[in-house]
């Protein structure tokens, strides 16, 4: 297969680092070479935060070229629409129904209603909702979009590898959790 | 061993492998992590791990560590070698004793630097020191190990250049584990002043010896496997360094062109016979480079001799601002080829979507802070500085009137207090007062201005991600040790007007802005308050 591109969307804060690990790792159990990239600091404070990652037989640049994203992984609604602006055709959007207040954002309606008017694939889950009602806990919402984006085929990620990565990256104490998180957007 | 590893993390494991054993340097984005990870293993490799006060002050003390035989690795962002290159120039004529690698991590596009977009490979050519590029982690892993090699060989300081991109990329990397258990060796400092000391006539002896040293280096490049060239066919040919490489290999990729590629593991010295011969039989070359065109002008010199002919691209198909990837090569490579590369059109949302800044946290003590300044001194002029207070420039506080470098608040706070009968505030944090406030402090006592200085004392060095500072009781290897005091340091500087207070209690801060923006001299308000971060994480622990 051509490499496969993946960019993660979302607010400072939200987890995106610990997404990473656990995609790149099962990217990594699945047998694929693969390469991300980060950003730390600044834009950690609440502002907008885009990781890439890659994955496949050979990879060079970490970094995925503007409409050559394959999923769009978006941990928030408004974050997920500015950068669907940047996907190509080929792309799916897979979006947490979930927004961050900011002054001057246009309101969660408009945002879906944006998101459902453009040609890419959309995948809407209450990712974060789901987690906070059943788990106490919406900092898993991660862990639960990518049980979904595994169960519904969205990246080319098998179950076992997906369970086996998290076990490798998350620490001991917060794994039943996290597993728990997996499940819930897996049998969503 | 085989596992992911960030850029910053195979830096750690390079060093582990070359037997570090002293680290210094000051934390910074994108470098950070380096020193960060690092105390959390250090122990068990009988590592020894610093936070210094500041750039100067870790080179120096790395500097001490060579003299005394240990192998030492510096580690900070781009901005921090301005601050040590005082120190560094002179370390170029010294030569090393004990191998010393200084990783300096750019970060074009300012993803978390607020100054400039700096370009920091200058010092490696104007201070004669060895500089290294990495594109990835595993050579991150990889000319970490070599950049050691080279200095124990050649006893100079070698720089191991790297961007945020390579710092925070991730990938498998392959590493030998290094075995664990042992202590933390101390070396020996033998008196050696006609090595050790600079000063004339023995300095102009020393940089002679420096340029003599930077030739067998010279021919040390040449024959180096990490200046290698990827065959390919035709006239055009590529020559590019670091992350460049990396989009360089994709842009290929996405025209379908098979061209040959030089990729520089040295910056400095360049291998000057192996680009000659690279460039001998070409009718084009592209130079990928992020920021300014140092490769490019040392081409147009090499050319000269080399190849008169050939027709170099480089800056004029390239952006001089911002980081590069595959796309931007792709539109370079595209018109030196005269082939066809449609650029993707980012599409119009019509729905305004505003910019996300960085802002603070919730329950940040700043928030009790800004509004109370801005209220209370509406007309102020408010010198900024480095760090989580720097969010004061940005929407809904908008005070700020000055940002520069680390300390620089107080500093031009002073000349604005000198040079006008304007009410000026500094604000500035814990961490850049140690780092760099306390001169400016002393100088605006001793040359008689009278700034309002706010402290904002969050009992950390929250911005780079939660680092120790003088002001904790602890260092970085979580030893216990004297939590220095600021309203000490102030006082044994002078300052006669101190005010200690918790921002929270808002009335008490606005009664002493008002008081002390009357004043005839300096005065100091220390809002002493927990980051709100760090509080919620001591009590989930």
């Amino acid at each position: 297969m051509e490499n496969f591109n993946l960019i993660l969307t979302g607010v400072g804060g939200q987890g995106i680092i610990t997404l990473l690990q656990v995609i790149d790792e099962a990217a990594a159990v699945e047998g694929y070479d693969v390469k991300s990239s980060e950003l730390h600091g600044l834009s950690q404070r609440g502002g907008s935060v885009e990781a890439h990652i890659r994955f496949g037989k050979k990879v060079f640049s970490p970094m995925v070229s503007n409409g050559q994203a394959d999923l769009i992984f978006a941990l928030e609604a408004m974050e997920g629409l500015r950068e669907s602006a940047k996907a190509g055709k080929q792309a799916r959007l897979l979006v947490n129904e979930y927004t961050l207040p900011l002054v001057g954002a246009p309101t969660k309606e408009e945002i879906i209603k944006q998101l459902k008017a453009g040609k890419n694939a959309l995948y809407m889950v209450p990712a974060s909702a789901d987690c906070k009602e059943k788990l106490q806990n919406d900092i898993v919402c991660t862990l639960y979009m990518v049980g979904y984006a595994v169960a519904k085929k969205l990246m080319p990620i098998k179950k076992e590898s997906a369970l086996q990565a998290i076990k490798n990256v998350i620490p001991q104490k917060y794994l039943e959790l996290n597993i728990k998180a997996f499940e819930l957007g897996h049998d969503k | 061993m085989k596992k992911i590893l960030l850029g910053n993390e195979a830096i750690i494991q390079g060093s582990l492998a070359a037997g570090v054993s002293y680290v210094s340097g000051y934390p910074g984005c994108p470098s950070a992590e380096i020193g960060d990870d690092f105390a959390k293993i250090a122990a068990k490799y009988g590592v020894y791990v610093e936070w210094a006060t500041n750039e100067k002050v870790g080179l120096e003390s790395a500097i001490g560590a060579s003299f005394s035989g240990l192998k030492t690795l510096v580690n900070m962002k781009s901005f921090g070698i301005n601050v040590c290159s005082d120190s560094l120039l002179p370390l170029a004529y010294t030569g090393t004793k004990g191998a010393m690698v200084i990783v300096v991590a750019d970060d074009p596009s300012c993803w978390s630097s607020a100054q400039t977009e700096q370009n920091s490979r200058a010092y490696s050519q104007f201070g004669h020191i060895p500089t290294l590029e990495p594109a990835d982690p595993q050579e991150c892993y990889d000319f970490t190990k070599l950049a050691f090699e080279i200095s124990e060989k050649f006893k100079t300081p070698v720089i191991l250049h790297t961007t945020t991109r390579v710092n925070h990329q991730k990938m498998p990397v392959i590493f030998e584990e290094v075995k664990t258990g042992n202590q933390f060796k101390k070396g020996e400092f033998i008196k050696n002043p006609h090595q050790f000391t600079t000063m004339p006539p023995r300095t102009l002896e020393m940089k002679k010896e420096l340029l003599d040293k930077i030739k067998k280096i010279q021919a040390f490049t040449e024959k180096s496997k990490i200046n290698e060239i990827d065959l390919g066919k035709g006239s055009v040919g590529i020559i590019t360094s670091g992350v460049s490489y990396l989009h360089v290999k994709e842009a290929l990729k996405v025209l379908k062109l098979d061209l040959p590629v030089l990729k520089l593991g040295f910056f400095y010295p360049l291998p000057e016979e192996k680009i000659k011969k690279f460039i001998k039989p070409l009718k084009k070359l592209l130079v990928v480079e992020e920021l300014d065109n140092y490769f490019e002008r040392e081409l147009n010199v090499l050319t000269r001799i080399a190849n008169a002919k050939l027709q170099i691209f480089g800056k004029n198909v390239l952006p001089v601002i911002g980081e590069l990837n595959t796309e931007k090569v792709c539109v370079a490579l595209a018109k030196v080829m005269g082939k066809k590369f449609l650029e993707f059109k980012i599409r119009n949302l019509k729905l305004e979507i505003p910019r996300r800044t960085a802002r603070l946290c919730e329950g940040c003590p700043y928030w009790y802070v800004f509004p109370t300044l801005k209220r209370v001194a509406p007309n102020a002029i408010f010198t900024g500085d480095i760090g989580c207070n720097m969010i004061a420039g940005m929407s809904p506080h908008n005070i700020q009137d000055t940002l520069f470098s680390m300390g620089a608040s107080l500093g031009i706070a002073h000349g604005v207090s000198k040079s006008t009968n304007q009410k000026v505030i500094s604000i500035m944090g814990d961490g850049t007062f140690f780092h760099a406030g306390i001169s400016p402090l002393l100088n605006a006592v001793y040359n008689k201005s009278k700034p309002l200085m706010i402290i904002l004392d969050n009992r950390i060095t929250a911005m780079t991600g939660h680092q120790q500072n003088p002001g904790m009781g602890k260092t970085l290897m979580g030893e216990d040790t004297t939590e220095v005091n600021i309203e000490e340091i102030a006082e044994a500087c002078g300052v006669k007007n101190i005010k200690v207070l918790d921002p929270i209690n808002m009335k008490e801060l606005e009664g002493t802005v008002k008081e002390f923006l009357e004043k005839d001299e300096i005065s100091l308000i220390i809002c002493k308050r927990i980051c709100a971060l760090l509080e919620r994480r001591q009590k989930k622990s």
